[in-house]
């Protein structure tokens, strides 16, 4: 083996840039990656024009856009876009905003910072069945949850969280599970700044309020955006917190994308229908990975 | 004076805001020592005597220990096999970079970012033809595959720290490459090996998209164990709250251990 490739090598005209032969350490990476990549993206395409369904055999052949027709006319896509995006677009919010001023909190000098700081990012590392479950039960639960006990005790009415606001229960949860990432990172970015630059600033006599938009803010901006971009990519798909509390109801308050796909496809066997559903889960990712991409390879090159 | 006053609400805020965060597994934790009566117990009670109950009932109640062995053979089988596959690439693109090199590590980011429920449906027909739904192993090579790219990242990061020019002396020492891999490079970045790893691991044990659709019994890990708490029969919240309290235990202790590698590898080095 090794004669041949040296001999390969010794007779190969030199050129100056690769010493070793190094495919044969990259290749079994690529290649693993690249049939993940390509083979189930291939058969949901193909899934996605052709009749399928796991429950009637009968049905075969070539639809075309027919899947496609099927899904644009069901206001169960519409609504589950809509519920995507609240939900998306909420847990956003929620987490930038507040792991952006806990990391400015908890970069101050106190007493017990370490400690303090581990709590804070603990949701993260809770696997999310348990994370969903843990809140159904013992905090939003209308009868024994805490929450209910809480407001028994002031003389309020106990509220049927995931009756009555499900929507904002999955949210929840999902902020909380994801408020740690984003202060986590954020806290990390935060440290990076320059001491002497924040000096200056205070010396040309900058108050906390304008220290906080003009120096911290800008230098936290990168940060921020992969925290949203990298969320993003999670959050498109949020799956088991559904799964574990609401099942996507009632009716269909709490379906996004990855529910409806789920329960099209594997709950009632339409294949074709849900195939034509991925397809446009993965047009949606790929337009907010686009951009993380672009991020990371501005950055790879300053490296 | 003031800056004292100062300091002493940011204390407060700051461990206000820490405890509220960590309640909820906080009462997890001490659910798990109530008995059954008292974990649904309106208003909670907060003074109960302790009991192991709940940890011996898990055990021997519900085949728990083959959903823990589930967990640990696919977060640890994926996150060995992913480094196997990792480690050379990395130290291809790292120590003999061509002008491709970016491209193919972006590449490979890339396909981190293929939605799962994307292929959801293909995944599931493909298992069940080849007999893979419900099998650790067919988990395994799922989880493999899905932290592949962050582990060949994460060690390229930390190959490209590790100094050239101890390779270089073992180069001109005469090592071919697989020896320069193995007896230099390797016990050079062991703690970014093993904090690679670690990172893989959590990301594996955590993982309930895959293990909630292809396993259900035979090869579910812990998560799809918990899940099964879900179902409305029977109030079980305190063996709800044993099991997921040995569940997160470990992995919490992990996490908190390595969480400033966690950020570069989940930022892919973006954020450092």
């Amino acid at each position: 083996m090794t004669t041949l490739a040296q001999t390969r090598a010794a007779t190969r005209p030199e050129k100056k840039t690769r010493e070793v032969d190094t495919r044969p350490l990259l290749w079994p990476s690529v290649a693993v990656l690249f049939l993940w990549m390509i083979v189930p993206l291939a058969m949901t395409l193909y899934f996605s024009v052709i009749r399928y369904n796991l429950l009637n055999p009968t049905l075969t052949g070539f639809a075309g856009l027919e899947n496609y027709a099927f899904l644009f006319e069901d206001p169960a896509l519409w609504t589950s876009l809509w519920n995507t995006l609240v939900l998306v677009g909420s847990v956003l919010v929620i987490t930038v905003v507040l792991g952006t001023l806990f990391a400015v909190l908890y970069n101050q000098e106190f007493f017990g910072r370490g400690v303090a700081r581990l709590l804070v990012i603990a949701p993260f590392f809770v696997m999310p069945t348990v994370s969903a479950l843990v809140w159904k039960n013992m905090m939003m639960h209308p009868v024994y949850g805490l929450i209910a006990s809480l407001q028994t005790l002031v003389g309020l009415q106990p509220t049927d969280w995931f009756t009555d606001y499900p929507m904002l229960s999955v949210i929840i949860i999902v902020a909380w599970q994801w408020v740690p990432f984003a202060f986590l990172i954020l806290l990390t970015a935060i440290q990076s700044l320059d001491a002497e630059q924040k000096e200056a600033a205070r010396i040309d006599g900058a108050g906390p309020m304008a220290m906080f938009f003009y120096i911290t803010l800008p230098h936290l901006s990168r940060a921020i955006s992969v925290v949203i971009m990298i969320e993003t990519i999670f959050l498109l798909t949020i799956f088991a917190e559904i799964y574990v509390t609401t099942a996507g109801g009632p009716g269909t308050a709490t379906t996004n994308l990855a529910w409806l796909i789920y329960s099209v496809g594997l709950l009632q066997f339409d294949v074709g229908y849900a195939s034509a559903g991925g397809v446009i889960a993965v047009i949606l990712a790929n337009i907010v990975a686009f951009f993380l991409v672009r991020t990371v390879s501005r950055n790879l090159q300053q490296a | 004076m003031s800056n004292s006053r100062q300091k002493l609400w940011t204390t407060a805020l700051a461990w206000f805001i820490a405890l509220l965060i960590f309640f909820p597994i906080f009462w997890m934790a001490l659910t798990s020592f109530k008995t059954e009566t008292e974990a649904i117990a309106t208003p909670p009670s907060l003074f109960f005597v302790p009991t192991l109950e709940n940890f011996t009932e898990v055990f021997a109640r519900s085949n728990y220990a083959r959903f823990v062995w589930n967990s640990i053979a696919v977060s640890f089988g994926s996150t060995l096999l992913a480094l196997a596959f990792a480690i050379p690439a990395a130290y291809a693109m790292a120590f003999f970079p061509t002008k491709r090199t970016p491209s193919t590590l972006l590449w490979m980011l890339s396909t981190k970012m293929m939605p799962p429920v994307g292929v959801l449906i293909p995944m599931y027909l493909l298992f069940k033809n080849l007999g893979l739904l419900d099998t650790v192993t067919g988990l395994l090579i799922i989880y493999t595959l899905i932290n592949l790219p962050i582990v060949i990242w994460m060690l390229y990061t930390y190959f490209k720290d590790v100094p050239g020019e101890i390779l270089e002396a073992g180069r001109v020492d005469g090592a071919k490459p697989m020896q320069e891999l193995f007896l230099l490079l390797i016990p050079l970045a062991v703690p970014g090996i093993a904090s690679t790893g670690l990172l893989s691991v959590i990301l594996s044990w955590n993982e309930a998209f895959w293990s909630l659709n292809l396993t259900s019994s035979q090869g579910a890990p812990l998560t799809a164990f918990i899940a099964s708490f879900s179902s409305p029969q029977g109030l079980f919240w305190a063996k709800l709250s044993a099991a997921s309290l040995m569940a997160i235990a470990p992995i919490l202790v992990v996490g908190w251990m390595s969480q400033r590698q966690l950020v570069s590898g989940l930022t892919f080095g973006a954020v450092k």
